[in-house]
């Protein structure tokens, strides 16, 4: 029981970590039509920069001014990247988001190296914040769970009830016409993009230090957040939160519980002792399938609802 | 107020408009005539900058040719389209509210005015944009515009699709406007109206102005109505 519930908590907190990641981008869709491939490089430069903040004045500060650094300068990439290559089509600007990852992730290694930095969970909150039948749970751990709660929260009133929000929700559908109303859409589209990354960048503080603050953190995040934006539904941050939680729970448990698919396997036929390619199968546990097994849902959405769970339009 | 001199735009290739001249004084209704096709609607797209304008442009005295949307509305510069564009997924109330150019803007017009000038929005003020008839839509993007209090607003082709009665209703709007001191450029295909209302009317015909006067002047000028007109 107790692994199950731990197995939740923790599901949660990535699920919740992943959508911070995945709302940021899902905006950035949303509002124009861009799919940041450089998005989880400032989730990576999130970290970094709190890695460094708060080895000068510690973490707190580090939780307000690098997400504010990142989203400046997300910001002044779509001023003056992306911007300017707009006008040659979305193919340009998904070629020039990629190519920024690259950029990032040179840049990282040449300022902080190639090995992972001593990011560390702040010692006041290094503690077990409660135990239960004998497990004991994180402060630090409970402590990103609520932020990331509060965070989307945030994000959902933002979005839904103030005047920045409507406009942008008014942009996404009717740029001209929210321009002739008199507010600056190309103001709206740079901040919009600064607020993605900086969303991404907060996720970098919280997590940086939980899942190892290191060059190739984008890379292997970024795919999973992609993962997540389609299965939700390009543009819809329902579908994005919905996706998130899912992928966060199913890859916590399928470790947690680590079960044989021999009883799969059995049903077909298939005998526990066996050799060559099959054997392999057999020793296969849902731990071993957890890394793919986002990608596996990934195909099987496009497969049977290429639109994703809320999404408007097709991939 | 606004005068427009040797504007020409394109669409790629097409040469669209192809040196219109025109000229809206303060508190001055003026409505822009003219067929489908002849370049009503792209020259009030070029003077709010939707296309690319190329030639003179003079609001208030100031050259805003060339200069971004936003800008030419933050001058005072209201703009109507023709395609009755409301925020599907906002409220009518939000729809309004996102028409002040600041937050809490005041001047002209208030949101309480327009609900008092058509009640039927007053009763869906919390309706979903795009669950609304066609006549709300369009009493609603007239009403948000007006309520970035603009000097001179431009409507695209108020009346179109709209039953006899809210014809009415938009005719009663626009003499409304004219009363608060704003100026009107009016596109519109019918006469009805237009000759109604306007102090002065333009016909436009293959992208440039064939015909300049008052309503009387047009209606004794049956060439020009036959010519330029007529279906």
């Amino acid at each position: 029981m107790e692994v199950l519930v731990f197995s939740i908590f923790n599901g949660l907190l990535y699920g919740m970590l992943l959508f911070m990641l995945a709302s940021g981008l899902t905006l950035i869709f949303s509002l124009m039509g861009v799919l940041n491939f450089a998005h989880a490089s400032f989730f990576m430069l999130g970290a970094y920069f709190a890695y460094q903040i708060s080895g000068f004045i510690g973490f707190w500060p580090g939780l307000v001014f690098a997400p504010l650094i990142v989203g400046v300068i997300g910001a002044a990439v779509e001023r003056y990247g992306l911007r300017p290559v707009h006008k040659f089509g979305h193919v340009a600007e998904l070629l020039f988001t990629f190519g920024l990852a690259f950029v990032i992730e040179e840049v990282v290694q040449m300022i902080w190296g190639k090995v992972p930095v001593p990011y560390d969970i702040p010692e006041t909150m290094n503690v077990a914040a409660f135990t239960w039948r004998g497990l004991d749970y994180s402060a630090y751990r409970l402590f990103m769970l609520g932020a990331s709660v509060a965070i989307f929260l945030a994000l959902f009133v933002f979005i839904a009830k103030t005047r920045t929000g409507l406009i942008i929700q008014a942009a996404l559908t009717h740029p001209n016409i929210v321009s002739s109303l008199g507010h600056d859409v190309g103001k709206i589209f740079m901040w919009t993009f600064g607020f993605g990354c900086a969303l991404a960048g907060v996720a970098g503080v919280i997590g940086g230090n939980v899942l190892g603050t290191e060059p190739s953190m984008a890379i292997t995040l970024g795919p999973i957040v992609f993962v997540v934006i389609v299965i939700g539904g390009l543009g819809s941050l329902w579908g994005a939160l919905i996706a998130a939680l899912f992928i966060g729970i199913m890859d916590n448990l399928s470790i947690s519980y680590d079960l044989s698919l021999y009883p799969v396997l059995a049903l077909f036929g298939v005998e526990r002792e066996v050799e060559g390619i099959m054997q392999d199968l057999v020793n296969l546990t849902t731990a071993g399938l957890a890394p793919v097994l986002p990608y596996l849902f990934l195909v099987l959405m496009l497969i049977l609802r290429p639109r994703g769970l809320f999404g408007t339009r097709d991939v | 107020m606004l005068k427009v001199t040797d504007l020409h735009a394109y669409y790629g290739k097409s040469h669209i408009l192809q040196g219109v001249n025109l000229t809206v004084h303060g508190g001055e209704i003026v409505s822009l005539l003219g067929r489908n096709g002849v370049g009503r609607s792209t020259t009030i797209k070029a003077i709010m900058g939707e296309v690319e304008p190329h030639g003179s442009i003079k609001f208030k005295d100031q050259e805003i040719a060339g200069m971004p949307s936003h800008e030419i509305a933050r001058l005072g510069l209201g703009y109507v389209s023709e395609n009755r564009d409301i925020f599907p997924t906002l409220t009518l109330r939000q729809n309004l509210l996102l028409g002040q150019k600041i937050a809490r803007q005041t001047g002209r017009w208030s949101i309480d005015d327009m609900f008092d000038l058509f009640p039927a929005l007053r009763e869906r003020a919390d309706t979903q944009g795009g669950v609304l008839s066609g006549g709300e839509q369009q009493m609603l993007t007239m009403c948000r515009t007006l309520i970035g209090d603009p000097d001179l607003i431009m409507i695209d082709e108020p009346t179109e699709g709209l039953a006899p009665q809210l014809v009415e209703t938009v005719a009663g709007l626009l003499s409304e406007m004219a009363r608060r001191g704003l100026s009107i450029l009016l596109v519109e295909q019918k006469l009805t109206i237009a000759l109604k209302i306007s102090a002065r009317v333009y016909v436009m015909g293959r992208g440039v102005v064939v015909f300049e006067g008052t309503p009387d002047e047009l209606r004794d000028n049956e060439q020009v109505r036959k010519e330029w007109l007529e279906v």
